[in-house]
């Protein structure tokens, strides 16, 4: 009796043919999934082989000439290579950090809105952003930053500006402006999650406080805020991986010449030489290091959080 | 001390204190511009669409049309480039939609028996996935070598799974009583009744949520157009037409007097017809999202909590 009970909870089904059998249909197809998900998601991994040769394509994986971490080092000895991971990390950790405190402020704040109308359409137009690709985002970004755009004329008329400037052609705004782009598109989306994460705390303790006399910021501070934490941990943990995926498609949209020094990331510089210029073991080995990380990364900070008590991934 | 009176009196809403009307007059500010700033600049731009060209060089137009034309859609419309775009960029959202929610569910199905044998190995080889991937050169060379490059299935193929949507799918599954799929099996239904007639009608909310994002995915995407079909015009997307107009008229070094000359025959500027491109872009799933905001939402939190 102990026994099955034992076998149930562990929910694990003995391999015998009989359940094969059973099974045949689950069977047929999980091994259709897994060949293809073997083509699709695997295979592509025996390509990191291409970082550690000097490959040919007409050779092919096999026959190409092995040269160790060759690629690697001529990598490193890159400045350009060096400017692209600041780049990217830079305008990663800008990102999330703007990203992530906005959408939890909004989350708050419209949280306090205490018209549900109100609220709800205001909601509603958030999500809108997130809708728009980035083509569509960072075309309306231009013409909103040109000389003529709406930027420059206000700064115009409140005479924070006397000539109109030209956001685009200098390096020291394009971090900023890929942040203000992240934030615009995406704080209504992210905040989703919290808001959902608000409605989940115990109403009673909301009442408490207000018959101890605590003020809205009061409660704000002492009952949503410690509500969301666990929330705010996991997204964390899930979006420190992602640091350095933080930039490809708004980069490649809104660089040009004149900003390349601070725009390009490592994906386009992957695309650059790995695509453009068909230099496959080095685009192939900027990639692993990329991915390389990013793993680490997400160890860490899983590490990090589990030393600290907090929720964690795994 | 201050507060002494609320506590009399519970409806709070009579009686408020100043501090607590300060924060509400200050955040509802807040979210006035939250709405300013995001609907604007989309605004302005439907403005500029339904504006004269060469009138709106004279700038000033900001959320209504000064000299109202339809003539920027016109233009627009007569574009093959877009109209062969707009044409894939409908077939892959489509095609790709359904084919991801057939394979997604097919699967979540699956791994979320309880009596599967190989349940357990089945996630992990697609969490996996989640975490390492070949990049963009390994992914680039195994699609040539598919002769997957230059044609429409680039777009559906290597999409039909994803860890994350089949995850989404799994745990809604797993929310289902067991009791359902024994007694149809008693019934002697095999697995696939069961997931077509009782699961998947179950799993209509969780379907919708995937199918948004899977869509919305879908209809955005430019880079795989570019990347893998550069060379092929007729299969082309609808944004990736979209970003040849933004970057041509970008590159052209906009200034006035370049676009005042382009415009000197017509009405049109190339400004005036991106802004319609844009719009026309943006169309379907701007119409379509309000209406799909519960499943999003609940898509999201089951996603968010996974593991």
């Amino acid at each position: 009796m102990g026994k099955t009970k034992q076998k149930e909870n562990n929910q694990r089904t003995e391999i015998t043919w009989k359940e094969i059998k059973r099974q045949k249909v689950l069977l047929f197809w999980a091994a259709i999934f897994v060949v293809y998900g073997f083509i699709f998601c695997y295979v592509p991994l025996a390509g990191w082989l291409m970082a550690f040769q000097n490959y040919k394509p007409q050779l092919g994986l096999l026959h190409s000439e092995f040269v160790g971490l060759a690629k690697f080092r001529q990598l490193f000895e890159d400045a350009a290579f060096l400017r692209v991971i600041r780049n990217t990390l830079a305008m990663g950790v800008i990102n999330l950090a703007a990203t992530f405190v906005m959408a939890i402020v909004f989350a708050i704040l419209l949280n306090e809105v205490r018209s549900k109308w109100g609220k709800k359409s205001v909601q509603t137009i958030s999500y809108l952003p997130h809708f728009l690709s980035w083509i569509i985002v960072t075309g309306i970004l231009h013409d909103a930053l040109s000389s003529s755009g709406i930027i420059n004329e206000l700064l115009l008329k409140s005479g924070i500006l006397q000539q109109p400037l030209n956001f685009f052609a200098h390096p020291k705004y394009f971090w900023w402006i890929v942040a203000f782009a992240n934030v615009w598109k995406e704080t209504g989306w992210n905040a989703i999650i919290y808001l959902s994460a608000i409605t989940s705390i115990d109403p009673c303790l909301y009442e408490a406080a207000a018959i101890d006399g605590a003020g809205r910021w009061a409660k704000i501070r002492h009952i949503t805020m410690p509500g969301i934490k666990p929330t705010i941990m996991i997204l964390l943990l899930m979006n420190v991986g992602n640091v350095l995926n933080a930039g490809f498609e708004v980069q490649y949209l809104l660089g040009n010449g004149l900003v390349k020094s601070v725009s390009e990331t490592i994906d386009i510089y992957v695309l650059k030489w790995g695509i453009s210029q068909n230099d496959y073991a080095i685009g192939t080995a900027a990639g692993i290091f990329k991915s390389a990380v990013s793993i680490a990364l997400i160890v860490i900070a899983n590490q990090l959080a589990k030393r600290a008590g907090e929720e964690r991934l795994f | 001390m201050k507060r002494e009176k609320e506590i009399a009196v519970k409806p709070k809403k009579y009686k408020r204190s100043a501090p607590d009307i300060a924060f509400t007059t200050l955040n509802t500010i807040f979210m006035v511009c939250f709405v300013i700033i995001t609907l604007y600049p989309v605004l302005n731009t439907l403005a500029i669409s339904l504006n004269d060209g060469t009138d709106a060089l004279r700038g000033g137009i900001y959320l209504w049309p000064r000299k109202f034309t339809l003539k920027n859609y016109e233009t627009v419309l007569a574009k093959d480039n877009l109209i062969t775009g707009a044409y894939i960029s409908v077939a892959r959202t489509t095609l790709g939609t359904l084919t991801a929610l057939v394979t997604n569910a097919l699967l979540a199905f699956i791994v979320s028996r309880k009596r599967f044998l190989f349940k357990s190995q089945l996630s992990l080889f697609w969490v996996i996935t989640m975490y390492v991937n070949g990049g963009m050169i390994p992914v680039f060379l195994l699609y040539k070598n598919l002769h997957l490059t230059n044609t429409f299935w680039v777009y559906i193929i290597p999409g039909m799974l994803s860890a994350f949507n089949m995850l989404v799918m799994r745990t809604y599954m797993q929310g289902i009583p067991d009791s359902l799929e024994e007694s149809a099996q008693l019934d002697g239904a095999g697995y696939m009744t069961i997931f077509v007639k009782i699961i998947s009608p179950l799993c209509k909310p969780v379907y919708a949520t995937v199918a948004l994002f899977v869509a919305v995915g879908q209809w955005n995407s430019w880079f795989d157009a570019m990347l893998y079909n550069r060379m092929r015009s007729e299969y082309t997307t609808l944004q990736y037409e979209l970003m040849k107009l933004l970057s041509s008229v970008t590159n052209q070094g906009a200034t006035a007097d370049t676009m005042k000359n382009a415009s000197a025959a017509g009405a049109v500027t190339p400004t005036s017809v991106r802004a319609a491109a844009t719009i026309i872009t943006m169309l379907p799933i701007v119409c379509l999202y309000p209406f799909l905001q519960r499943y999003f939402i609940a898509g999201l939190t089951i996603g968010g909590v996974k593991e």
